[in-house]
């Protein structure tokens, strides 16, 4: 018996609306009070090939998918001859026994359940072609797990018009007659609604809560062009562009994205863009602009694997090197990098706060498996960040006796914005170098001003950033390994952590938040603590120990990397953490 | 209201003694004050060129931003704040090689901005080589046995990109090129002028004689810019004669116009505070 504990799989070809089943049962076991987590492997195509969809769902906290699936909603035979391994003793695979057949020989094992469902009969019967497969396996599913059936229904009647929903409701329906039918006592893998933790828990992704970080943001301009995983980004604020009072504009390049948002930003709203490390290659020259003409932005880089057009659907961390270092010539920026989707929400506020502060380009670094997975989630605590325009004279004109410089000098580097338009003020700035003015020039020792003037903005954000989270810490100060790690990671290794402590071993995690500028005093300080310290990543050259010897010239014992374009699962990264002892 | 002197500022001009860019500057001078903006009102954006440094020249806001990237910049500023005036100023090279690509979706997009080219034909500032629109068998340092490719028309090309307001000037002609400039700002949605801008050091054969001889006002025939199959005749008019003047014009919302939920109003004027996602939190429920 397994009893508020799942892991789901629906798997089958592109196009079958996998994701979409995927989305629905979360959803429901999130309204059943339930803890949630979802993620989607596909490939870059449109039909064919094959996708899966996992949901892991608990009454206690979990932060990732886990390595097994107790039961499998197979599309087609591929799909089972896939995972087949994956599947726990005694797991379960509901199919189609009329679309093909499983053996136990094909299978190279016999404590698999088979559940067979005329998913394609039953689907036919309702003669829509709305309808798809999927649904009636679901309504099987909940059968299986003995669920509460009607929140999967109120999702469905949440998400569809009210036609689609009344036929989804009835293959749903007709799915579960079957299976109470015909396996009413296999209730193997249970799932019981939990009154706790019911209320005000929303359901979502990375791309979606920076989305919603930057709606609260107060983000009156958003431009990109599509590029995975960051697509979903722009969708997300595209469907709220009237809604909100915004503009969001498909551009032709990113190039073309980044210049945008430098304008949109010089006349004075806080604006954004998003992409891959492809089209990030593409925004270098515009970067550079934005730290030489101190305006600020936010750009979201959600990684995939590269070099160049790579593994387009997967996940990686090969681009933190290049955001710190990208463009030419040298300018403060800052760069942060979201462990979780909770923490896209709120760092991206920050992004927003810090970009005006310090009129700067802010990136947020994030890769496909944290914009893409779904979280489970307490509502966001929409007040706990407020907005900080930093030295931007908005909404008042210019009175002064002495003439507005965009570029004038002061202690701490920043100089007072006003925008174009505002009266009183001519608001000049420069890609070139240039005096107080805006106006061009070559001379040597204004040149050295200016430069250290950009570079004192970057001095009191570092003393700024004192009062941040640049890092965070997992388990207690000491312990036998320390583990090292910086955004998506952190999910899988939380997980580990979880697992690894029935062991005889003590282990912490310190998350690197803010990579540029770098925590270097709290980074060194758990550094001397540690007894072992391992960094986990992946990229191939461990991009965050190079980092972390640059800025405290200590080494890191082990590495613990991978890159293959799939997120570490817990069971294996738990593996590779004893391996190091 | 802006009078010439406020438009002045400190900077030494560095431009060639009889560079076309002079003409460029003092027609835009005087379509300024003649259209009685604001110098608040006006934002002006550039590339990297001789004719970048523009900017330097006139005291009003500015951006002068990277090589190629005018119309990019220029569209984020004015579809955040309709009520400026927003003016960029690009080279051939700048437009037509580097910023080709933002050209022809510029045009598409139509925001109501006025984009204003110096067409000299070369590329000045590094020294001359060849452009889109130095002619075939120019012979430069980049292409010292002649540019093989033949030139590019952005003209027609503005026509075929659904361009709403194509217009090609002379500094030759002030009086005209000024009138040009008020027509372009006036006009709702993009305005284009390829404006013929000798460079008196590195084109030796696209000279003030050489369009003295050839270029002729449309003004001066009877002519309906109105007519677009008609418009890309002429665009396409090269050799003896040339023609300057407004080349098409039509009528056709502007891309902020297309915004119904926005209006005429400045984004900068919204709230960022405060913002109520709670609707959008609940439907992820
Ligand atoms: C990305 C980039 N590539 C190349 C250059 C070097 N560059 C400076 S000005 C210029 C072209 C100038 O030609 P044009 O745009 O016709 O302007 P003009 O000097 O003729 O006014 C080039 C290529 C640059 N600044 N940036
Ligand atoms: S090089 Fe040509 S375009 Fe540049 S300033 Fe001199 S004459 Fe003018
Ligand atoms: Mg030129």
């Amino acid at each position: 018996m397994n009893i508020n504990k799942i892991s789901l799989m629906i798997g089958g070809e592109a196009g079958a609306g996998i994701s979409r089943s995927g989305f629905l049962f979360a959803k429901a076991c999130l309204r059943g009070g339930l803890q949630v987590f979802g993620t989607n492997d596909y490939q870059s195509l449109i039909r064919g090939g094959h996708n899966f969809y996992i949901v892991r769902v608990d009454s206690e906290e979990i932060f990732s998918q886990s390595e097994s699936i107790d039961l499998l909603l197979a599309l087609n035979k591929e799909t089972i001859l896939i995972h087949k391994d994956e599947l726990v003793p005694k797991g379960g695979i509901i199919y189609d026994g009329e679309d093909f057949t499983v053996s136990d020989e094909e299978l190279g094992r016999e404590d698999i359940n088979l559940y067979s469902v005329p998913l394609r009969q039953i689907v036919n019967k309702l003669k829509d072609k709305l309808i798809v497969r999927n649904t009636v396996g679901l309504g099987a599913i909940m059968s299986l797990m003995a669920f509460n059936l009607d929140h999967l229904i109120g999702v469905i009647k949440d998400t569809f018009n009210s036609k689609v929903a009344d036929l989804n409701v009835k293959a749903l329906k007709m799915g579960w007659n079957f299976a109470q039918k015909h396996f009413a006592e296999d209730h193997k893998y249970q799932l019981s609604e939990q009154k706790i933790v019911k209320k005000h828990r929303v359901f979502l992704n990375g791309n979606e809560a920076i989305g919603l970080g930057a709606l609260r943001a107060g983000c009156k301009f958003y431009v990109a062009y599509p590029m995975t995983p960051a697509t979903g980004l722009l969708h997300f604020m595209a469907s709220l562009e009237r809604e909100y009072g915004m503009i969001v504009v498909h551009a032709e390049s990113e190039i073309s994205a980044i210049n945008m948002v430098a304008g949109a930003s010089f006349a004075g709203v806080r604006a954004m863009t998003a992409t891959s490390g492809g089209g990030f290659c593409l925004m270098s020259e515009g970067l550079g602009m934005l730290g030489m003409t101190e305006t600020p932005a936010v750009i979201m880089l959600a990684q995939r694997p590269g070099p160049s057009t790579g593994l387009p659907t997967y996940s990686g961390q090969g681009d933190l090197r290049f955001v710190i270092h990208a463009s030419h010539g040298e300018f403060p920026r800052v760069v942060i990098a979201p462990g979780d989707v909770e923490e896209c929400f709120y760092k991206t506020l920050e992004a927003f706060n810090l970009a005006e502060k310090y009129q700067i380009p802010v990136i947020i670094l994030t890769d496909k498996y944290l914009v893409e997975s779904y979280e489970g989630l307490k509502v966001f605590d929409v007040d706990r960040i407020g907005i900080d325009r930093g030295r931007y004279l908005r909404g008042k004109d210019y009175e002064s006796e002495e003439e507005y410089q965009r570029h004038k000098f002061t202690r701490d580097g920043i100089s007072p914005r006003a925008i174009p338009g505002m009266k009183g003020v001519i608001v000049r700035t420069n890609s070139n170098e240039h005096d107080e003015n805006g106006y061009t020039t070559d001379n040597p020792e204004l040149t050295i001003k200016m430069v250290n003037k950009r570079f004192r903005k970057r001095e009191t954000l570092v003393k700024d950033l004192e009062n941040y989270e640049t890092v965070r810490l997992y388990g207690s100060m000491r312990a036998d390994i320390t583990l090292f790690g910086w955004g998506t990671t952190k999910r899988p290794i939380r997980e580990a952590m979880k697992r690894l402590s029935g062991e005889d071993l003590k282990i912490n995690f310190l998350q690197i938040v803010y990579l540029d500028p770098f925590p270097t005093d709290k980074v060194r300080k758990m550094l001397q603590l540690a007894q072992k310290s391992i960094v986990v990543e992946e990229n191939k050259t461990s991009q965050l120990s190079s980092l972390i010897r640059e800025h405290t010239l200590m080494t890191i014992d082990h590495e613990i990397l991978k890159y293959n374009g799939r997120p570490f699962n817990p069971l294996e990264l738990s593996n590779r953490i004893k391996e190091v002892l | 209201m802006v009078t010439l002197e406020d438009l002045n500022t400190p900077i030494k001009n560095t431009w060639c003694p009889g560079c076309g860019n002079f003409g460029i500057l003092t027609a835009v001078k005087r379509a300024l004050i003649r259209l009685s903006l604001e110098r608040n009102q006006v934002v002006l954006v550039s590339g990297i060129g001789c004719h970048g440094k523009i900017v330097n020249h006139i005291n009003i806001n500015g951006f002068h931003g990277i090589h190629g990237r005018v119309l990019p910049l220029a569209n984020g500023i004015k579809l955040v704040n309709p009520n400026l005036t927003v003016v960029g100023f690009a080279g051939d090279a700048d437009q037509y090689d580097e910023g080709w690509g933002y050209f022809t979706h510029a045009i598409r997009r139509n925001v109501d901005m006025t984009l204003i080219v110096h067409d000299n034909m070369v590329l000045g500032l590094t020294t001359g080589q060849t452009t889109a629109t130095s002619r075939k068998g120019f012979k430069t340092k980049s292409t010292p046995f002649g540019a093989i490719s033949p030139a590019l028309n952005p003209v027609a090309h503005a026509i075929v990109s659904n361009g709403t307001f194509v217009a090609r000037g002379y500094v030759g002609e002030i009086t005209h090129l000024t009138r040009l400039m008020v027509e372009a700002i006036k006009h709702k949605g993009f305005s284009f002028i390829d404006v013929f801008q000798p460079c008196v050091s590195f084109n030796k054969i696209n000279t003030y004689e050489w369009f003295n001889q050839r270029v002729y006002k449309l003004e001066e025939e009877e002519y309906d810019y109105t007519n677009r199959q008609k418009a890309l005749e002429k665009s396409m008019e090269w050799g003896d004669r040339i023609p300057i003047g407004i080349i098409y014009k039509e009528d056709r919302l502007s891309y902020r116009d297309n915004l119904s939920h926005i209006m005429d109003v400045s984004l900068t004027q919204l709230p960022t505070e405060d913002i109520d996602i709670s609707s959008i939190l609940k439907s992820m429920m």
